[in-house]
C-alpha cells in the first residue's frame, strides 16, 4: 500500500518542488512539501516522513545539509535523499557523512529515482511488517496500535495516559468486539508496570469452582486432582496487571471473594491457610450493563463501586463510523502480510457499503469481514463485489422471524426465554415480559415451564 | 464530465490524431472533440537543457481547457520536469489536464526505421496512462497495465492497451463519480 508512505519534498524553487511532488503523487505516495529548511524541520517535528528529498542549496541561512542534520536529530533513522544540481565530490562526501541515505544529481533519470524510492521503502515495509508480526506474537499493544480519529476514542486515549501509572481499578465497558482487551493492554503498556506481567482471564469461560482456583490458585490436596500446589492468576500478575474479562458473568460467591482481594490486596489459595499479599492492578471488562445488573441484584454494588473507580466506555463501531475507512485500511495492511496476499486498498464504493452496515459485532466483525473479502478477492483493490456476502447478511437479518406456531406456544417460548435471560430471576423476567409477577407464576404453572 | 478534447501543440500527423480520437473515445467511453491546433511551444523551451518544460506547457493548457472537460495536449517536443531528465508525459492527478510527448515514442529516436503502427500503439498507451491519472489512478504494479510506470521505451512496449482488473475497477468508479 503505497499511499501509507508520506514523503517530504524540500526545495526553495517552487517549480522543482511541485513537479517532484506531483510525480511522486502519480506514483501513489502521499506527498508534503516545504519551501525552506525551517519549514521542513517544523514539519518533521510534527511527524516522521518515510523519505525526505532535500535540495542541497537553499537560501535563508539553513542549507540542505543543515536541514538534514536537524531532521536527523528529530528522527535518528530518517531516510534522506539529498538533491543537487552541482555534483562535487566534496558535497557528496559531506552529505553522506552526515547521514544522507542517497545523493542524486538533477536532472536525474526516472528509473534511478523510482528504484531509489522503491529500495528505501522496501526496507521500511519489511521493518514495519516485522514490528507488526512481533506485536501480534507478544501482544504488546500500545495506544499507537489503536486506530481511531473519533473524538470519544481520543478522550479515552487521553484518560488512559492520565491514569496509566495509578493503581486504581479500571472498568472497561463496551459491546462485544469493541476492543476491550486491546484497551486493557494499552493501559498496561503505558503504565510503569509495562515490564511486569499482563495476565488475562475470561470469567465467562470457566465454571465457578474452576474460576476460583484459576484466580486464587490452590494448595496440594485442596481437591481431588490437586496433586501439586498451583499459583493463581493473581499471583502470576504480581507487580503487573490482571485483566478480568466478562466480569459481569461471575457468581455471587466469587464476587465476594474478588471484593475482598480488592479491599485487602490479599487472599488465600483454595485449600490454603497462608495469606498471600499481591500488588496487582485490576482491569475488568464487561459487555453487560453492570449498573442494571446491580439494580437487579445480580451484581454486588460494593464490588461494582470498587471496580468502577475509573470507567472507560468504548463506543460501538456504528457510533464511530469515521473510523471504518481507517480500520479497514489498517486491517488490509496487516492481513496482506498475515495471509500473504497482495491487496493494496479498498474502493470508495466498497467503503460506502461498509459504512452502511450497522456492525453488531463491532471492530472484530469488521476485521473478519475484511479477511473474508481478502481471501476471495481477485484484484489488488477490494471492491463492493468482494463484500457481496455482507449485503446478503443484511438482507437476511430478519429482526423478528416468527415460525408457524400457535399463540399459546409463542407465549410459552417468550416466557422460557425471559426466564433464561434473567437466569431464573422471576421478578426480572416478569419485568421483561411487561406482566405482574403473580401473572408470570400462573403462566409458568399453566405451561409447566421448568425454572 | 464526459468530454475529452485533444489538442495538438505544434504539428502532429493527422492520422495519428484520428487514431487517438477514435481509440480514446472507446477506452474511456467519452465523447472526444478536437481543439484548434496550437503553435509550437517556444515559450516552454529551455535552452540549457534543449528540451521543453512540461510544467510551462501545462500552465498554458489550463488557460484554454474548456469548462467541465478534460484536455489532452499532444506534442512532438521532448518534455522534462526540473528534477528528471525527461518525461513521456504529465498529468494533473484527479485533474483535467494531461500532456503527452511523442518525441521518445518514435522508432527514429532509437535509431530504428520509422514505424507508424508502433508509434500509434505507444501514443495510445501513454495517453491512456496520463488520462488515467486525471481520473485519480496512480502507478500500477502490473507491468502490462497502461497505468504501470514506464521509465524507458521497453517498459512502455510491454504494456497492453487494456487496463488490469484493479485499474479497470478504480476507473469505472471514478468515471461514475465524475459523470
Amino acid at each position: 500500500m503505497k499511499n501509507q508512505w508520506e514523503i517530504l519534498v524540500v526545495d526553495d524553487e517552487e517549480v522543482m518542488r511541485e513537479s517532484l511532488a506531483a510525480w511522486l503523487k502519480e506514483d501513489g505516495y502521499t506527498v508534503d512539501t516545504a519551501a525552506s529548511g525551517h519549514e521542513a524541520i517544523e514539519k518533521a517535528g510534527e511527524k516522521d516522513y518515510a523519505i525526505y528529498f532535500i535540495d542541497l542549496k537553499m537560501p535563508g541561512g539553513i542549507d540542505g545539509i543543515e536541514t538534514m542534520m536537524q531532521i536527523r536529530k528529530l528522527h535518528r533513522d530518517a531516510s534522506i535523499i539529498i538533491i543537487t544540481a552541482y555534483a562535487t565530490v566534496d558535497t557528496a562526501i559531506a552529505a553522506m557523512k552526515e547521514g544522507a541515505q542517497e545523493y542524486i544529481v538533477k536532472p536525474c533519470n526516472l528509473e534511478e529515482i523510482s528504484l531509489l524510492v522503491t529500495r528505501i521503502l522496501k526496507v521500511k515495509t519489511l521493518q514495519r511488517e516485522n514490528a507488526m508480526l512481533k506485536k501480534r506474537l507478544t501482544k504488546t499493544y500500545t495506544l499507537n496500535d489503536i486506530v481511531s480519529k473519533n473524538p470519544r476514542m481520543q478522550e479515552i486515549f487521553q484518560l488512559i495516559r492520565d491514569v496509566a501509572n495509578l493503581r486504581s481499578t479500571v472498568l472497561i465497558q463496551g459491546e462485544s468486539g469493541t476492543g476491550k482487551e486491546l484497551i486493557a493492554r494499552a493501559i498496561h503498556s503505558s503504565s510503569d508496570r509495562a515490564n511486569m506481567p499482563f495476565v488475562g482471564v475470561s470469567c465467562a469461560a470457566l465454571a465457578e469452582t474452576l474460576l476460583e482456583s484459576e484466580l486464587f490458585g490452590y494448595e496440594k490436596g485442596a481437591f481431588t486432582g490437586a496433586t501439586t500446589q498451583k499459583k493463581g492468576k493473581f499471583e502470576q500478575a504480581h507487580g503487573g496487571t490482571l485483566f478480568l474479562d466478562e466480569i459481569g458473568d461471575i457468581s455471587p460467591k466469587l464476587q465476594m471473594d474478588l471484593l475482598r482481594v480488592l479491599q485487602e490486596r490479599s487472599f488465600y489459595r483454595v485449600g490454603g491457610s497462608e495469606e498471600i499479599r499481591v500488588d496487582v492492578r485490576v482491569i475488568a471488562a464487561t459487555n453487560v450493563n453492570l449498573q442494571e445488573a446491580v439494580r437487579n441484584g445480580r451484581f454486588r454494588d460494593d464490588l461494582y463501586y470498587r471496580l468502577n473507580v475509573i470507567n472507560i466506555r468504548i463506543p460501538p463501531l456504528r457510533e464511530r463510523l469515521e473510523d471504518i475507512p481507517l480500520l479497514a485500511r489498517h486491517f488490509i495492511e496487516r492481513l496482506s502480510v498475515e495471509i500473504g496476499k497482495d491487496v493494496e486498498d479498498i474502493s470508495e464504493n466498497a467503503l460506502q457499503l461498509l459504512l452502511s452496515h450497522d456492525w453488531p459485532g463491532n471492530v472484530r466483525e469488521l476485521e473478519n469481514c475484511i479477511e473474508r473479502a481478502m481471501v476471495t478477492c481477485r484484484s489488488r483493490i477490494l471492491t463492493r463485489a468482494d463484500f457481496a456476502f455482507l449485503a446478503k447478511e443484511d438482507e437476511g437479518r430478519d429482526p423478528w422471524f416468527v415460525p408457524a406456531i400457535t399463540l399459546q406456544e409463542l407465549e410459552k417460548q417468550a416466557i422460557e426465554s425471559a426466564i433464561k435471560r434473567s437466569r431464573g430471576n422471576i421478578k426480572e423476567a416478569a419485568a421483561q415480559l411487561g406482566i405482574e409477577r403473580s401473572t408470570l407464576y400462573d403462566k409458568i404453572k399453566k405451561y409447566e415451564i421448568m425454572r | 464530465m464526459s468530454f475529452l478534447y485533444l489538442a495538438s501543440i505544434g504539428r502532429i500527423e493527422e492520422e495519428l490524431l484520428l487514431f487517438l480520437e477514435a481509440r480514446l473515445g472507446e477506452v474511456f467511453g467519452l465523447q472526444v472533440g478536437r481543439l484548434h491546433p496550437f503553435v509550437e511551444p517556444s515559450y516552454a523551451f529551455d535552452p540549457i537543457r534543449g528540451q521543453y518544460s512540461s510544467v510551462a506547457l501545462m500552465r498554458q493548457l489550463i488557460e484554454i481547457c474548456p469548462d467541465g472537460a478534460r484536455l489532452l495536449g499532444i506534442t512532438e517536443k521532448d518534455l522534462f520536469i526540473p528534477v528528471l531528465s525527461f518525461v513521456f508525459g504529465q498529468a494533473q492527478l484527479n485533474g483535467r489536464l494531461a500532456v503527452v510527448s511523442l518525441a521518445r515514442l518514435h522508432q527514429e529516436f532509437y535509431r530504428l526505421a520509422p514505424d507508424p503502427a508502433i508509434l500509434e500503439q505507444r501514443a495510445l498507451k501513454e495517453s491512456m496512462h496520463e488520462l488515467g491519472h486525471t481520473f485519480g489512478l496512480v502507478h500500477c504494479p502490473e507491468r502490462s497495465c497502461p497505468m504501470s510506470l514506464a521509465t524507458n521505451i521497453r517498459q512502455l512496449d510491454l504494456k497492453k492497451t487494456q487496463w488490469c482488473v484493479s485499474c479497470e475497477i478504480m476507473l469505472r468508479e471514478a468515471m461514475g463519480q465524475s459523470r
